[in-house]
């Protein structure tokens, strides 16, 4: 437990010194919804239909942008070794990893996106949703996105074919992750909507570790 | 004292298809150092990366105690400190937090008196505070060296530790080596240098595969 804590602080202590990297996805975000009203037109009711869906949508998008560096960074200085050198399961630095990549972005576009909802004209109990969610959903698109970016490590073109890897995997937590906002719209059970979420960032908890570690493996060869 | 037999025996190792060397058999005693020689390409890098379980070989096993490591893989992992060709630093850290960073990887506490002495044997005290990145590679070498002296491992896996180093950092080297080897610990290491260690056994890499 104390190299899975050592290796979160390291994480976030890198982050911390780089706060560019995580500002980057965060201004993403921001740009990439401001566009869809300059699309779609600025209806106010076709806004607020289309807002959970463009919402949960970007964040994916935005989320893709940071995975690339996820274990690439330790990868070419060396520091993967180190890693997998460690005397305790890999599985718990994948963790540690992943959970930091949540802190760093995950989190920071749950915050962000009921912001942005208030501008799509969604009510109050919608962005309440749309904040719990993304909450309960980004877990799984940094688990899904490591795995994604430890199969890619190495590749040529790793970042176009990660997004391809991962998107795709992503499309249930989309699923029901925009669905819950719309039940709650339409009074039906958010609640189903949401323990649905939960239990994809659980299934996603139990094996993309394995999986993950098992990549990295590979690639240290 | 006997010491804890550590034995290879008929290692193969085999690199996009081709084998890299075959049937290696060594034993390695408490105390002794095995610099590994070689051309480029010869296996020195392969072998220390399998012993390392970084690599997977295609034949033979390593016995520590006479039970394949592979059985127990932490615990032997436990027992390693790693010297890759890469330095294995983080340039946003300062040169203190990255050794703080690596030993927290090892899973152990971090003995502050510890860390001290593996800065003052590669004369990096006053570098403390530095960022990684700022460092010139001979000093991010004498970085990824004192990593591996604080990390008090028994055995120490080094590939080329030698790179970049001016001849006080050699000599730096050379003494906690020479140390290492006298308190009981075992060391390998992939060299083009002289190792500094008067007598050392040598394998030679790379015989009979062109």
């Amino acid at each position: 437990m104390t190299g899975f804590a050592a290796l979160l602080m390291r994480d976030l202590r890198l982050a911390w010194r780089r706060p560019g990297d995580a500002a980057v996805v965060l201004a993403f975000y921001v740009v990439a919804v401001a566009l869809f009203p300059l699309g779609v037109g600025p209806e106010a009711n076709i806004l607020a239909r289309i807002a959970a869906g463009v919402l949960w949508c970007t964040a994916l998008f935005a989320s893709l942008l940071s995975l690339d560096r996820m274990f690439a960074t330790d990868f070419e200085d060396g520091s993967l070794d180190l890693l997998l050198l460690a005397p305790w399961p890999l599985e718990l630095g994948v963790l540690a990893k992943c959970a930091a990549h949540w802190i760093v972005t995950g989190l920071p576009l749950a915050v962000l996106a009921p912001v942005l909802g208030v501008a799509f004209g969604l009510e109050p109990a919608s962005l309440a949703a749309l904040a719990a969610t993304l909450l309960v959903g980004t877990p799984t698109l940094s688990l899904i996105g490591g795995l994604a970016a430890a199969l890619t490590l190495g590749a040529r073109r790793g970042g176009a074919l990660l997004a391809l890897l991962a998107l795709p995997l992503c499309v249930p937590t989309l699923i029901f992750g925009a669905g819950a906002i719309e039940a709650q719209a339409t009074g039906e059970a958010f609640a189903g909507h949401l323990a649905i979420l939960a239990a994809l960032a659980l299934v996603a908890l139990a094996t993309t570790p394995w999986a993950i570690a098992a990549a990295l493996r590979q690639a240290g060869e | 004292m006997a010491s804890t037999p550590l034995e290879v025996e008929d290692l193969g190792c085999r690199r996009g298809g081709r084998p890299v060397f075959e049937r290696l058999s060594f034993a390695l005693e408490a105390g002794e150092l095995l610099a590994l020689t070689g051309r480029n390409g010869a296996g020195k890098t392969t072998l220390l990366r399998a012993l390392a379980l970084l690599v997977r070989p295609e034949t033979g096993v390593i016995r520590w105690a006479g039970v394949d490591v592979q059985d127990e893989p932490e615990i032997w992992r436990g027992r390693l400190a790693w010297l890759g060709h890469l330095d294995g630093l983080k340039g946003d850290l300062t040169v203190g937090e990255n050794l703080v960073a690596a030993q927290g990887l090892r899973g152990g506490p971090t003995a502050e008196d510890r860390l001290d002495f593996a800065l003052a044997a590669f004369d990096l005290s006053g570098l403390a505070r530095r960022l990684a990145r700022t460092l010139s590679a001979g000093q991010r070498r004498r970085v990824a060296l004192a990593r591996v002296l604080a990390s008090q491992a028994p055995i120490w896996l080094l590939d080329e530790p030698l790179n970049a180093l001016d001849a006080p950092a050699q000599r730096s080297f050379h003494e906690a080596l020479r140390r290492h080897l006298a308190s009981g610990g075992r060391a390998l290491a992939a060299t083009h240098a002289d190792i500094g260690v008067p007598g050392v056994r040598t394998l030679a890499l790379g015989m009979g595969f062109a």
